[in-house]
């Protein structure tokens, strides 16, 4: 299978890969997946007092274009308000990255692993 | 040294420039063009020459009559015939067939047929090591069971089935016994003199022939019959019709003709780049070998890398050329049918990857992948957060994944 140029630079150059501690008040911690279905991801989000995501980290294990979904993920939800970043659709992801049908159930884990995170967040509140 | 590098040699090898030239000579009008059929002038002779003498060097790499092989288009008609063609003359005796979990699906899927025709099929569960343990074996045979079909060389993960035992039994039991030899024609001795073999595949482009071209070997003593499933001219000997393809038949057997000279030197040379790959890889953490490493062609690698998934890994791997038991490439989000018959989990099923060696294989080219495989298993495990669960001393198994 051909990989969009999008995907395997998003591959070779993860952004914001990381962790961040998961048990701090502002920080959203959002795993979805399964080892058992070859993918997981976990997205973490750290919100201001005002609900501004002011910084996003990831960790996939997944192939190229799950790696590539939660990659392009943290780039858009940086600098976003919660209810900006709740509304980040998968069909978006699977546009942005010319993902073919067999893929889309990236896009999919990644707009659940916002979702998520931010549920995550607000449970702490 | 070129790139990408080649090590897929169980999906298909390359054709020897040795049996291309033969080939070669059977296609023009200066070439034996003829129709082997064509029993009146002299070019069908000389194309019925060239067949018989192909026929012989099949023939010769398995100690067996040349009378006894059917050239059919490749392995997958070759279990179609052997299978369908054993059920449906032999149906009278019974409607049983045993076969196994990790059989080729060329088997499985003639299997399947077979029960929506009213026959029933028992599969075998392989033990953890990828073998048949043959008390399993004896216990799922039947007053009704016509055939056994068991694979003599796997495909995935090279191990090799003791059909010297499996024969001794079958036959003892008077029951048909074929076995795929697509993935063990010349890289394992076969003697079918030695072995209570009934029927056995073969496929040409496994071992440096063309694509296309296979046989099924169909014993005479004790004689063993089949009804046809291609019907036509009658050609070897009513089994299976349609004019024989003269230069693939002769690119067979010369391929076949090779592995018997080259067999020996080409497996002790193939399986000290293999030992060569392997002690290259096996200080890298949770590193596992799907499969008995003993009872296996030397060819055949097949390793997991936990938490770290095959895809991906084979994208970053893109300098070699190797194939994934992983679920994405096939569309499927199913792991390998294979590695989970052998009981591995998920996780390590969707982790693996099979590297196949060759011919052509260098220690130059073992020794870049070595580097890359190391390389980019560290990465993409700093990228994988099962890596930092098990680091972190989490049991995976304590979390309650929402499966999708």
């Amino acid at each position: 299978m051909a990989y969009s140029d999008k995907v395997i630079d998003h591959y070779e150059n993860p952004r914001n890969v990381g962790s961040m501690d998961k048990d701090e008040q502002n920080v959203g911690t959002g795993m979805v997946g399964a080892p058992a279905c070859g993918d997981v991801m976990r997205l973490q989000i750290k919100v201001s007092d005002d609900g501004v995501i002011e910084d996003a980290k990831f960790k996939t294990y997944g192939c190229g274009s799950a790696i590539a979904s939660s990659s392009l993920l943290t780039e858009w939800v940086k600098g976003k308000t919660l209810e900006e970043a709740a509304l980040i659709k998968n069909t978006a992801i699977a546009e942005e990255l010319e993902l073919p049908p067999v893929k889309i159930h990236c896009s999919v884990l990644a707009e659940d692993a916002i979702k998520a995170a931010i549920d995550n967040y607000k449970s702490k509140k | 040294m070129k790139t990408p590098i080649y090590f897929d040699y169980s999906a298909t090898t390359p054709v020897d420039k040795r049996v291309a030239e033969k080939m070669c000579d059977c296609l023009t009008t200066e070439g034996n063009f003829g129709n082997p059929a064509s029993s009146s002038h002299e070019f069908g002779w000389k194309a019925e020459d060239a067949v018989e003498q192909a026929r012989k060097d099949v023939a010769d790499l398995i100690n067996a009559n040349p009378k006894e092989i059917v050239f059919t288009s490749g392995a997958t008609e070759s279990d179609n015939l052997a299978i369908k063609g054993i059920a449906h003359f032999y149906n009278k005796n019974g409607k049983h067939i045993v076969t196994c979990k990790t059989e080729h699906k060329a088997v499985l899927d003639t299997c399947r047929q077979l029960e929506r025709e009213g026959y029933e099929v028992t599969y075998l569960e392989p033990e953890t090591n990828g073998l048949i343990d043959l008390d399993k074996l004896k216990a799922a045979l039947r007053d009704d069971t016509i055939l056994v079909s068991i694979m003599h060389v796997n495909n995935e993960i090279g191990v090799i089935q003791d059909i010297k035992a499996i024969g001794e039994i079958t036959r003892e039991r008077k029951i048909m016994f074929h076995v795929d030899a697509a993935q063990s024609a010349g890289k394992v001795p076969i003697d079918m003199e030695d072995l209570k073999v009934d029927l056995m595949s073969f496929s040409a482009h496994k071992i440096y022939g063309p694509k296309g071209i296979g046989a099924l070997y169909v014993s005479r003593k004790p004689r063993v019959r089949l009804e046809a499933q291609m019907h036509g001219g009658g050609h070897e000997r009513g089994m299976r019709s349609g004019t024989l393809a003269t230069h693939q038949i002769v690119g067979m057997g010369e391929a076949f003709r090779l592995a018997k000279e080259e067999m020996a030197a080409d497996n002790e040379r193939i399986r000290m780049l293999r030992d060569r790959l392997l002690n290259g890889l096996k200080d890298i953490e949770e590193t596992y070998v799907n499969g008995d490493l003993e009872q296996r062609v030397p060819h055949n690698l097949n390793i997991s890398f936990n938490f770290v998934e095959g895809e991906s890994l084979i994208m970053a791997l893109k300098e070699l050329a190797v194939s994934s038991g992983s679920a994405c490439t096939s569309a499927s989000l199913e792991p390998s049918y294979v590695l989970r018959a052998l009981g591995r989990n998920d996780e390590l099923a969707h982790s693996s990857i099979r590297f196949s060696l060759g011919r052509f294989t260098t220690e130059e080219e073992i020794d870049f992948a070595i580097k890359k495989i190391n390389e980019n298993i560290g990465k993409l495990r700093e990228l994988s957060p099962l890596w930092e669960m098990f680091k972190d001393g989490i049991d995976l198994n304590s979390i309650e994944w929402t499966a999708h």
